[in-house]
């Protein structure tokens, strides 16, 4: 990565907790103790953020416009600098991580919500595919990840009982964790789509997660240990499922690498992988060894809400670095089926 | 986001709770073709199967406009069989509405004799041990050809002979009568929930009372209440009855019909502020020539036997309100 104008940094994070049916709060309802937990961490207020930016989407709500709900939550009148990614709120986290750059900016507050519970994701999620070759059949999410996962099977790459382990150490990994659903270790279940088991798919559910990016000594005063972002990157795979080499992720290799993930080891990883198989993938992209803790927060397999599940790994990752637990951390987030879209941050305390 | 039909917001099951209804969204999503994507679906109407040369000399199906790899243009189109191998399967053992089979059947990624990339679609066969990677298999057309990837209904298992690779011979992409255009219904269904805030306006609202939330920052009363004040970003918890009366702050009048709904035209739609509240809430005015609408019209709800929401504003008769009393509101 080129040397960068500014450094920029993860101050602060906040997450919900993370449930499978959210029915009695709406999204601002959902959304507003997240952004009022970010900003009491730094003690800022919203007043003094200099540009927000959110990740979400109104096919999960069901409604057109959505996000302009939440914004309410924000307290966005008087007009405030905003704007919005329909996709996960890493994507966000990188639009604002742009703003910054340009030095429009020098504190940015980043959120991200999903409430899947009002429909059912596996249906919603058919809508993002190719609409002439794919939408008319309705594959679902799982089908497709269950298409991967066999093509992994069949090149000899994992068997069921990695696929299993990867599922137990995620939940046990949760038991800190206590905005999971799914903490500690269960069955791996029947078959939901062969071969994947009902353990190796991530929980479906509600959440939302924020994050405050501030720049050079900015980001000093807000933040004991900030969490700077060294490098951040984002690739997308061929479109067509039936093009791609399943069993690899090109897109996320290439985001790491321009990220500057190569550059020197992580000590720790925050993946994005809603699916045991996609973790496998991911790992020989990222060229992770058995050195690096992955998922301590027990990933996207123990809490799932979606179109906020990637930017937590970045939070995740930027609060173990804040906390000192790890000097240097990639996150990683993806979009689409089959790690369609691949976003790859590496993030570092100061020694 | 396409059309919406909201059904009626369920009765209370119990006070406190938070509403839900069911909400169905449907659309008919209308798409242009354009060459390359028309020859191939035009084809599958004639069973014949289309893909196209990239510019690495691999042939691509399904066909797509462009080059995976570099995003060149692409136009060679070459014919493929029928026939293919499994490239990668998975077993759906509850199959969903809208999927090919109603029955359980394996998801496969079949790659055609002549393609070099793979398509997707269900092969139907009884069960999972039927199943490997590396299998043979065939397209089963559908009785009725619209040009669509419906056409192809599924593949089955096929015994025949593996071809030997063979370069797929050029073809026009010409047929009679082409497809330019597919038309792909979709349906989401969804429970809808409105949240606390909401839930409480409803619930008042069907009381035929107009429920507010006051801002313990600013002090303003939003109705209908989301819950937060967007000024501050602060919740909203108290609550307090705003109306019945209010005053017209701006207007439009609506010359188009809209469907599914049983009003003639033109009429007049209006963001009205309630006695009390912080900001205008929109709703129709009738009870008057629409053309005598005007800023500053005192109005208050009519309400239909039955109906949990007002019907339409109506003129109250009072004098017009002063400007200086609603301009902060427009
Ligand atoms: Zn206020």
């Amino acid at each position: 990565m080129p040397a960068l104008p500014r450094d920029i940094a993860v101050v602060a994070f906040a997450q919900s907790d993370h449930v499978a049916d959210s029915h009695e709060v709406s999204e601002a309802e959902m959304v507003m103790p997240v952004l009022h937990d970010v900003l009491d961490r730094t003690g800022l207020k919203a007043r003094d953020i200099g540009f927000t930016c959110s990740g979400s989407s109104d096919y999960l709500a069901g409604r057109a416009f959505s996000f302009t709900m939440a914004l309410d939550a924000v307290g966005a009148w008087p007009p405030i600098s905003e704007s919005h990614v329909e996709t996960d709120g890493a994507w966000a986290l990188y639009e604002a991580w742009v703003a910054l750059l340009t030095g429009e900016a020098d504190t940015a507050l980043v959120y991200a919500y999903g409430k899947s519970s009002p429909g059912d994701l596996r249906a919603v999620l058919t809508r993002q595919l190719d609409p002439y070759y794919l939408a008319p059949l309705w594959p679902d999410s799982v089908a497709l990840a269950a298409l991967q996962a066999q093509a992994l099977l069949d090149a000899g790459l994992t068997c069921e009982d990695e696929l299993a382990a990867v599922a137990t150490r995620s939940r046990a990994a949760a038991a800190d964790n206590p905005h999971a659903p799914l903490r500690g270790p269960r069955p791996q279940g029947d078959h939901v789509v062969a071969p994947l088991r009902r353990g190796d798919c991530a929980p479906v559910g509600d959440g939302a997660a924020a994050v405050i990016l501030a720049a050079g000594d900015r980001a000093r005063a807000l933040c004991g240990r900030p969490a700077w972002i060294r490098g951040i990157d984002h690739r997308v795979e061929a479109h067509s499922l039936g093009v791609r080499d399943l069993t690899a992720s090109p897109s996320t290799r290439l985001a790491a690498d321009r990220a500057g993930a190569f550059d020197r080891p992580v000590d720790l990883a925050e993946l994005h992988a809603p699916f045991t198989s996609q973790e496998i993938v991911l790992r020989r992209a990222l060229r992770l060894g058995d050195g690096v803790t992955v998922n301590p927060s027990g990933g996207a397999l123990a809490a799932n809400p979606v179109m906020a599940t990637g930017l937590i790994r970045i939070g995740e990752a930027a609060a173990r670095i804040q906390r000192g637990e790890s000097g240097r951390a990639l996150a990683h987030a993806t979009s689409g089926p089959c790690l369609q879209q691949n976003l790859v941050a590496v993030l570092e305390g100061e020694s | 986001m396409p059309e919406v039909t909201p059904e009626p917001t369920a009765p209370p099951a119990e006070p406190e709770e938070a509403l839900t209804a069911p909400l169905v969204v449907e659309f008919p999503f209308t798409r242009s073709l354009g060459p390359v994507r028309g020859a191939f679906l035009t084809g599958l109407r004639e069973r014949t199967v289309l893909g196209i040369k990239a510019t690495d000399g691999r042939t691509v199906v399904p066909p797509t406009e462009y080059d995976p790899d570099t995003g060149a243009e692409l136009r060679d189109l070459v014919e493929v069989a029928p026939t293919g191998t499994v490239t990668t399967w998975a077993w759906n053992p509850s199959p969903r509405r809208g999927q090919p089979l109603a029955t359980p059947f394996a998801w496969v990624l079949v790659r055609l004799d002549g393609a070099d990339t793979a398509l997707l679609h269900a092969l139907d066969v009884s069960g999972p041990d039927a199943v490997r990677t590396g299998m043979r298999v065939r397209i089963r057309w559908a009785a009725e050809r619209t040009g669509a990837v419906t056409d192809i209904a599924c593949f089955t298992p096929d015994d025949g002979p593996t071809p030997e690779p063979a370069e797929p011979a050029a073809h026009s992409g010409e047929f009679d009568d082409p497809v330019i255009g597919i038309t792909a219904p979709a349906r989401l269904d969804y429970t809808y929930a409105p949240g606390r805030a909401q839930s409480r306006y409803l619930r008042a609202l069907g009381e035929r009372r107009t429920l507010g939330e006051r801002c313990p920052s600013c002090r303003k009363i939003y109705v209908p209440p989301r819950g937060a004040c967007p000024t501050c970003g602060i919740a909203t918890a108290e609550q307090a009855e705003v109306g019945p009366r209010g005053t017209v702050t701006t207007f439009c009048i609506v010359n188009i019909k809209a469907r599914n709904l049983d009003i003639e035209v033109p009429y007049v739609y209006a963001h009205i502020a309630l006695d009390g509240a912080g900001l205008p809430l929109h709703a129709r005015i009738g009870g008057i020539p629409y053309d005598q609408v005007r800023m500053g019209l005192r109005v208050e709800p009519v309400w239909r036997d039955g109906s949990r929401y007002p019907d339409h504003y109506r003129p109250t008769g009072e004098p017009d309100a002063d400007y200086d009393s609603y301009k902060e509101l427009i």
